[in-house]
């Protein structure tokens, strides 16, 4: 290799190493992570967006990757920087900090004497018993020393948490971590939906990018309810939901699985098994046949009919007119309705709503006929998350890690005294490497004892 | 109910805190300070029991959670955490001036939250109902407490290095109140190295939470989103002071900055963003 390819690979490396490429990371991973939380990402995409900007922009947002900004090649490459730049820093002063910590200087420099607080001690015993009796109050008082003879001197050393120079590398180490975590999570997990009507069984799931994953075992879902809140002030229910539960049984090969009989999942309390994870995530009617149940009150003479309606098909009211269930909604808000088509002859047919959790509203439609929603045999379905992830230990062991890291980091300093002992005298020198002032406190205070002593 | 007469009075101490310690500043008159830092603790206690009572109080109604759950709980609690922050640093270092600087963020929040926000004790819904609510909002507040006093301290550091610079540093003058800059710097450091681990694990509180209840840990949602940013600019910050050329000003600006970026990751992606928040939404 030749001094000029030296020196470029030693550039290279110096670039990797350097703390001015990890500013420059840090601000832009900040800077460019703003575009996805303006540009609606995939698969959360409105369709109604797309006619909000203009094809050149919509071509340009894509070329770009835009539209899954945190997946696009520019934005990993980003994270592949930040990774590479942690790395090389690491390698870079890791050696020289662990040499620092399981090789300390036994002795204190001339230029550290100088630098460093310093507090005088007279002495009055021989240098051989002076340098026992120091040895010994450092033992009690900070932490037991390691004596080294230079010329006529003896240089005491004791330190105390040495390894927290550690700590900033923990840190830096865990997001590595978090970053093996998610990958493991990505290349061996999946995430998937799956919705159960209620009493029957799936074996299958359907992943996020369309493909249908064996589970190994059978789900069936016994029941799903959803509880409300009671209204302010008494009255029934409100609208605001205060539980979603589904009731899952699992079996294996025809046997049910032992604790998973009649399991139950509410949102926050997932179900487990087998690596497997069920989330509670959505629910609804399902669109299998069913009949809804109405009554009919007569306007003119009070009297109450009941009807049952089948979507599809339609039933002749008293008055002869023709009426069918159309649709059944459920808005935030306003709870379960059923849409109501009525027909009278060579007319065209009137839609309207009955809401289930405000029977008095369709008196003020006006009609001859005044409908109420009692109810329908329709089943529920549920809808669950399904998700293996073998990573996410990974993720929370870095996190722990991290957490740890910051607070050796961040709060631990490692302190450093040394006492030089000469025949009559001997000075005590302290350092740390974090909070100072607090560090001061406490070496005066260990300097103070110390001149108490009568050595 | 009593508790929200207490935080009409805690809003009127943290107010004539405020003025006491704008007084301090113009006069330069240490009891006017130290009624400051009183005004502050009073109001601090009184905020401390209405909390407590609120909570109580969601009790009293049948539905008992942490006052911690809505837009207007989490000001007040954001307004809460700022003055701890504060009362800890002032008895730890005893420059008082800060007051100055970061009891007008108590008191907007106080302020907005009683005279805009909506007060009513709401039911959780489900995705709420969890113990990692609690966890998740104590550890990210603190956080974004001490990164309020940090900003404080910054906007100090600002203007006490532009008075240096043009050479304003009478004795006796306005500027002869602050600390010095070497101070400022240190306070600055020393506020965003406790709220950083706090961040940190507010961001990871809030993914343990949503891999519980939705099943994944990170989603890239807005909010998740803004956090992240949030810790990267004060990544660099932290290492920006190990760095040529970044010590000082730059380091007072990118903590200037990180608290923007605090504060539209608090409010800005709710009101302004749509995702996983909404529920923090005004309407």
């Amino acid at each position: 290799m030749s001094t000029n390819q030296r020196g470029f690979v030693q550039q290279v490396w110096d670039f990797f190493c350097s703390l001015k490429l990890t500013l420059f990371v840090l601000i832009t991973l900040a800077i460019t992570s703003i575009i996805g939380t303006v540009i609606p990402q995939y698969p959360n995409i409105d369709e109604r967006y797309w006619a909000t900007i203009s094809a050149g922009r919509k071509l340009l947002y894509e070329r770009l990757g835009f539209f899954d900004m945190y997946h696009s090649w520019w934005f990993l490459a980003l994270l592949t920087l930040f990774s590479v730049n942690l790395i090389a820093c690491s390698i870079k002063r890791l050696p020289h900090v662990f040499k620092f910590v399981s090789e300390p200087a036994l002795t204190i420099s001339e230029t550290q004497q100088k630098i460093f607080p310093s507090k005088d001690l007279k002495l009055s015993g021989s240098l051989d018993e002076s340098r026992d009796t120091l040895a010994a109050f450092l033992s009690s008082h900070f932490s037991s020393p390691t004596i080294t003879q230079v010329g006529n001197q003896y240089h005491l050393f004791a330190q105390k948490n040495a390894w927290c120079r550690l700590g900033v590398y923990v840190v830096h180490f865990s997001i590595l971590v978090i970053m093996a975590g998610t990958i493991i999570g990505n290349v061996w997990g999946y995430k998937g939906f799956v919705a159960i009507v209620e009493g029957e069984t799936v074996n299958t799931i359907k992943a996020r990018n369309g493909k249908d994953i064996a589970l190994g075992f059978e789900v069936k879902c016994d029941q799903f309810t959803v509880s409300f809140y009671d209204a302010p002030g008494g009255g029934g229910p409100s609208q605001m939901p205060k539980e979603f539960k589904s009731i899952l049984t699992l079996t294996e090969n025809g046997k049910e699985v032992p604790g998973y009989k009649h399991a139950r999942v509410v949102v926050n309390e997932p179900l487990s098994y087998k690596g497997i994870t069920f989330y509670q995530s959505s629910y609804g009617q399902a669109n299998d046949p069913s009949t809804f149940f109405f009554t009919v009150k007569n306007r003119a003479n009070g009297k109450t009919d009941q009807i049952a309606l089948r979507p599809g098909s339609q039933t002749r009211l008293s008055d002869g007119r023709l009426i069918s269930i159309v649709d059944l909604t459920d808005n935030p808000g306003e709870g379960t309705a059923a849409v109501l088509s009525v027909t009278d002859k060579g007319t065209e047919p009137k839609f309207f709503k009955v809401f289930k959790n405000n029977p008095g509203l369709d008196d003020l439609r006006g009609d001859s006929f005044i409908f109420t929603f009692v109810g329908t045999d329709a089943r529920m379905y549920t809808g669950l998350q399904v998700n293996k992830d073998p990573g996410v230990w990974v993720v929370w062991t870095g996190c722990i890690m991290m957490c740890l890291g910051l607070c050796i980091a961040f709060f631990m300093s490692h302190k450093r005294v040394w006492i030089v002992v000469q025949h009559g005298y001997a000075r005590i020198y302290g350092n740390a490497s974090k909070n100072q002032p607090a560090f001061m406190t406490e070496f005066e205070a260990l300097a103070e004892e110390l001149q108490k002593q009568n050595i | 109910m009593l508790s929200a007469k207490l935080f009409n009075a805690t809003t009127i101490f943290y107010m004539a805190s405020t003025l006491a310690f704008i007084g301090f500043l113009a006069s330069r008159n240490k009891t006017v300070g130290l009624i400051g830092t009183g005004l502050a603790w009073i109001g601090f206690a009184v905020q401390t029991a209405a909390i407590g009572l609120r909570w109580k109080e969601s009790y009293d109604i049948g539905l008992g959670h942490a006052p911690m759950s809505n837009l207007y709980e989490s000001v007040v609690f954001f307004a809460w955490s700022i003055v701890l922050i504060f009362g800890i640093i002032d008895i730890k270092y005893r420059y008082r001036i800060i007051g100055a600087f970061v009891m007008p963020f108590a008191l907007m929040g106080m302020a907005w939250a009683q005279l805009y926000l909506p007060t009513d004790i709401n039911p959780l819904m489900p995705a709420l109902q969890s113990n990692w609510l609690l966890y998740h909002v104590i550890t990210c507040f603190l956080g974004y407490a001490a990164f309020a006093v940090a900003c404080g301290v910054s906007i100090m550091y600002l203007i006490k290095a532009k008075s240096e610079e043009k050479g304003n540093e009478a004795a006796g003058g306005l500027m002869s109140q602050f600390p010095p800059t070497r101070v400022l710097d240190d306070l600055n450091y020393k506020a965003i190295m406790v709220g950083f681990p706090l961040l940190t694990l507010g961001i990871i509180t809030g993914a343990a939470w949503a891999n519980y209840a939705w099943g994944t840990y990170w989603s890239w949602d807005p909010k998740e989103t803004w956090s992240l940013i949030v810790w990267f600019v004060y990544a660099a910050f932290l290492h920006a002071r190990f760095t040529k050329g970044w010590v000082g000003k730059r380091a007072a600006w990118l903590s200037i900055i990180g608290f923007a970026a605090t504060i539209f990751c608090y409010l800005g992606v709710n009101l302004l963003l749509s995702g996983l928040h909404s529920y923090g939404n005004l309407n």
